[in-house]
């Protein structure tokens, strides 16, 4: 592969690649001109709606819309009738935008209807009957998996277990990784820690609900308008789902109001498209918050038992999961990735990690920053704080006596590379706060993280114009300043002004195929297609300099941008620069160009620790953040203010993950908690001023050495606050979100304890 | 459907509009009015991503319904730059880079100068707790928290020079 | 003769078999002879993830394995 050897050509010493240049994206964001998904509009536009099951589980007997279609301003209604049922891979996510024979969670689509206005649109919902037959339903976890649970799908067979089973299950399947003999790993060990966690479900909690505006001709022509990380997926499965050519339908990605993995599938865009068709008008639709929480994607609720076994110097002889994961109403939570990344941060002989993906009567979950790692962090990362406490060793050099290196085998199975765990560890023991006085029910806790980070299809085209500035188009939506980091490696690798390139999202129909924007994928990977596009474009002004001066282009060299020639033998002649290149393109040969589309690889994982200080009021048990400390391998920080930024976003969704944020299901399986108000975010006076340790261990993928940053920094955060409140109180917490009432009946046990 | 006929200053614009009795301020701005730099995150007005000024007071604008407007002065982000020239604020939160991906910046904004026009000098408890009402999913509101003290600082020393 | 190893899932859909040696040269060669050994994995091999050598790749069919590599054949992954 020619990749090879283009990445041999290493750039260490940089111009712009680190500086903190202004977003080019930023003033429309400061002004409010930018247009996000809920912006757009089109002339003759109708509103669509969605009609929710208010049942966790119910068979649907009949739908009868006639009285919704008869209403004056209705223009369409769907239901499953309007999507044609398949068998293949995509079956889910159709039944998931839509029910077919059964309701499978509060709040799943049942029928849709487009209107003139909102308000017939929410006149004509209260207008369609639903005849159900509400099933009895499971929400948790355990529960799911005991035998005589309410069964979801009495298809479904357990599967990779041995024997094969004879009964229908919840358990979708059962999954294993694992080295070394474990019996004999924990027959080494002076000392053993066993414990049993839960977490609950948390929602990404964009600020944006998802919104798309679509239209889509009798001709099978479309258009939509969507705010989502990947516009490519929402053409292909939407095309899919409505038996469209892909080349119909072109996408445009809006700007988008943060996703954190919640973005990555479809939900209302096949249903906004089916509304279009039948009304021939354009539909916008547009979530209500509450709407968001009951029907997208949250991440799973989980139920964990780790077991890690010591010797008295503190090397880890041996370590075990058994991780339960609920995916919702559909197989595919992340547990296989929490299994792998459990112990991911530890050099380990005897490693053994069993994941079982069960299905609920919850929201079919979706991808939620470094999905399936940060809840198996937690419960592993408890245990090695509780270890180390045991075996009176500090809790840094404890994780470093075991800590993964280059050369470890990774208990997931492939050998690491170059890593940087040991420089995060290093870095937060050298820091002040790692020594800052703790008061009177403060506690201070710390924890490391692993995400594999990756790249995918990725296509770039960037395009010089006359005067020399530069429009490069990517196909991966900006989600937290990645253009600007596309100008600045655009900029450094052609010696051009960093305000000399314009970087947009184009649309579907403009360049190829990207993969969504998903993986801390895109400055590694639409970086590495943007400075191949860029080297590309260096090729071709060599050329045309080499034209210019009559000398063959082998004895042209590019420096500082500026084409040059070889040396004294190649001839005498001024340097072209860039812009002068670009000036005579027309007269030397046509517009200039580069373009690159690759397959990426090796977007290099990437460690960070997490420190953290609490105090907690005993009285009403509300933990307070004091001070918050991450480092984290980013290999090369592109633009440095936005590595920052996604360190401490990590951190701050952690802390509401760790202390408040669940969902919450009452008795009768329906959300309880679907609001912003009940389902509390942190906000700015929950948070302390989060300090940030780029560690850069260059990443041999990237000709810069980046890796990606965007997820890493979500997997440390619980198990930093959990070993921190846990120190504060002197329990040890075994369930997230640890809410004031999960703290006041840990310290109410703790004495019920001591009074015995 | 009769709908009210209201008239309005926006960003000292005088405007007039008609809308359904139900319909939020918020509705009006973004659907009848093209005003799009209000967000709508919640509508029940925890988000603060709606934050509009009406008559001096900072507002949840999904809160307010668009009858109320009457004879009212509005302030929405639209109108923080004057003309090319950003407001301090504006300024310092593209160079503090506190903002990813955007959708709550107009509420931070519109309450940030709210803040700063009766509170010059706010500590750093006085801005997190004064924007506790702005949900920020992205940031963990350090680099908002820090851009909106830098601002305070500058526009003091602005004063200071114009005095 | 690389050395190819099933990790989670697949070990158990493979019936938690040991190590493979194959005689490949690139991932695909690599599938294909997994594909022939375990026919119980063929509709999942277009969509595992493969690590050469603690290299991870997805849908590289030409990526180059050597007689000495040692190959993880590794379920799907995504990130959000």
């Amino acid at each position: 592969m020619p990749l090879e050897g283009d990445i041999a050509q290493r750039k260490t010493t940089f111009k712009q690649i680190g500086t903190r240049p202004i977003r080019p994206d930023g003033v429309d964001k400061v002004t409010g001109r930018a247009r996000f998904g809920a912006d757009a509009s089109a002339p003759g536009m109708l509103i669509g709606k969605v009609l929710r099951s208010p049942h966790a589980h119910a068979r649907i007997r009949k739908i009868n819309t006639a009285k919704a279609e008869a209403l004056a301003g209705v223009k369409a209604v769907v239901t499953r009738d309007d999507f044609k049922d398949r068998n293949d891979a995509l079956r889910d996510v159709l039944v998931n935008c839509m029910a077919r024979d059964k309701a499978l969670y509060d709040g799943h689509a049942v029928a849709a209807v487009a209107a003139t206005t909102a308000a017939i649109a929410d006149k004509a919902l209260k207008l369609i009957v639903v005849d159900y037959e509400v099933l009895p339903h499971v929400t948790d976890v355990d529960e799911a998996m005991k035998p005589g649970a309410p069964i979801l799908d009495k298809t479904m067979f357990t599967n990779n277990v041995e024997p094969k089973p004879t009964k229908p299950s919840n358990v979708a399947s059962r999954c294993e990784f694992a080295l070394g003999d474990i019996k004999a790993g924990f027959a080494k060990a002076d000392v053993v820690v066993e414990r049993s966690f839960k977490t609950e479900a948390t929602h990404q909690g964009y600020i944006e609900p998802h919104a798309c505006l679509a239209n889509l001709g009798p001709d099978g022509q479309g258009e939509i308008w969507v705010c989502t990380q990947g516009h490519y997926m929402i053409r292909n499965t939407c095309a899919d789902l409505l038996g469209l050519d892909i080349s119909k339908l072109r996408v445009t990605a809006s700007e988008i109001g943060g996703g954190f993995g919640g973005k990555t599938t479809v939900f209302i865009e096949p249903v906004a498209l089916a509304l279009s068709r039948k009304s021939g008008r354009p539909v916008k639709m547009v979530m209500t918050r509450n709407e968001v929480f009951r029907a997208t994607g949250p991440t799973s609720s989980t139920s964990m038992r780790i077991k890690v076994g010591t010797t008295r110097d503190g090397r880890i002889t041996a370590a075990e999961a058994d991780l339960r994961y609920q995916g919702g109403a559909f197989p595919g939570s992340p547990v296989e990735l929490g299994a792998m990344t459990a112990f991911a941060c530890y050099d380990l002989e005897n490693v053994k990690a069993v994941g079982y993906d069960v299905i609920t009567n919850r929201p079919k979950q979706a991808a939620y920053r470094a999905p399936g790692a940060p809840m198996a962090a937690f419960a592993v990362e408890s245990v090695i704080d509780e270890l180390a406490k045991k075996i009176r060793m500090d809790p840094v050099d404890f994780r470093l006596k075991n800590a993964a290196k280059q050369g470890t085998k990774s208990a997931y199975g492939p050998t690491f590379g170059p890593i940087g765990l040991i420089q995060t560890l290093e870095a937060i023991k050298a820091h002040p706060n790692y020594r800052a006085p703790l008061g009177p029910n403060q506690g201070r806790g710390l924890a490391s993280g692993f995400w594999f980070n990756f790249a995918g299809q990725t296509c770039t085209t960037l395009n010089v114009n006359l005067d020399g500035t530069v429009a490069l188009a990517v196909g991966t939506p900006d989600i937290g300043g990645s253009r600007a980091s596309m100008c600045l490696m655009a900029a450094e690798e052609l010696g051009i002004g960093y305000e000399q390139v314009r970087t947009i999202v184009a649309d579907t129909s403009s360049l190829g195929y990207n993969d969504v924007t998903d993986g801390s994928r895109v400055t590694f990977a639409s970086g590495l297609a943007t400075i191949m596009a860029a080297r590309e474009v260096i090729k071709k002004m060599c050329a045309r300099a080499a034209k210019t001066w009559g000398i063959s282009a082998d004895a042209v060299t590019w420096e500082d941008g500026q084409a040059k020639p070889a040396g004294s033998n190649a001839g005498n002649f001024k340097p072209m620069s860039f812009k002068e290149i670009a000036a005579a393109s027309h007269s030397t040969g046509g517009p200039l160009a580069g373009h690159h589309e690759i397959n990426a690889d090796g977007a290099g994982v990437s460690f960070a620790t997490h420190l953290c200080d609490v105090e907690v009021d005993p009285e009403t048990g509300y933990t307070r953040v004091l001070r918050y400390t991450i480092a984290q391998d980013a290999g090369k920080a592109i633009h440095p203010s936005y590595v920052e930024g996604q360190f401490q976003g990590g951190a701050a969704q952690g802390i509401g993950w760790a202390l408040n944020e669940e969902y919450i299901y009452g008795k009768d399986g329906r959300l309880q908690n679907a609001g912003f108000l009940d389902y509390r975010i942190p906000v700015a006076s929950d948070c302390p001023m989060i300090d940030t340790i780029i560690v850069e261990v260059a990443n041999p993928k990237h000709p810069y050495g980046v890796r990606g940053v965007g997820e890493t920094s979500i997997v440390p955060p619980m198990g930093a606050i959990a070993n921190a409140v846990s120190a504060a109180i002197g329990v040890r917490m075994l369930e997230l979100p640890m809410s004031p009432p999960r703290i006041v009946h840990a310290l109410d046990s703790r004495l019920k304890k001591a009074a015995d | 459907m009769s709908g009210h006929h209201v008239t309005t200053t926006i960003n000292g614009d005088s405007v007039e509009f008609v809308c359904e009795p139900q319909e939020s301020l918020l509705d009006v701005l973004r659907n009848h009015l093209g005003l799009t730099g209000a967000k709508e995150g919640c509508g029940t007005g925890d988000c603060g991503a709606c934050s509009i000024e009406l008559d001096g007071r900072l507002v949840c604008s999904c809160l307010v319904l668009g009858a109320e407007a009457e004879g009212r002065k509005i302030r929405t982000i639209e109108g923080m730059a004057k003309g090319d020239k950003l407001h301090p604020l504006q300024k310092k939160f593209l160079e503090h880079a506190a903002l990813q991906c955007g959708i709550c910046t107009p509420g931070f904004l519109v309450a940030a100068r709210a803040l700063l026009e009766r509170t010059p000098n706010p500590t750093e408890t006085q801005v997190r707790y004064w924007l506790a009402g702005n949900l920020c999913r992205c940031t963990g509101y350090d680099k908002i928290v820090r851009a909106v003290l830098a601002t305070a600082v500058e526009m003091k020393q602005e004063k200071r020079h114009a005095a | 003769m690389a050395r190819v190893m099933l990790g989670g899932t697949l070990k158990s859909l493979a019936g938690n078999t040991p190590v493979l040696e194959v005689d490949a040269k690139t991932i695909r060669e690599v599938l294909d002879r997994v594909g022939e050994v375990y026919p119980s994995l063929l509709p999942i091999l277009d969509r595992v993830a493969v690590a050469v050598d603690g290299q991870i790749y997805r849908n590289q069919w030409f990526a180059a394995v050597k007689p000495d590599s040692e190959v993880f054949i590794l379920p799907p992954m995504a990130g959000g």
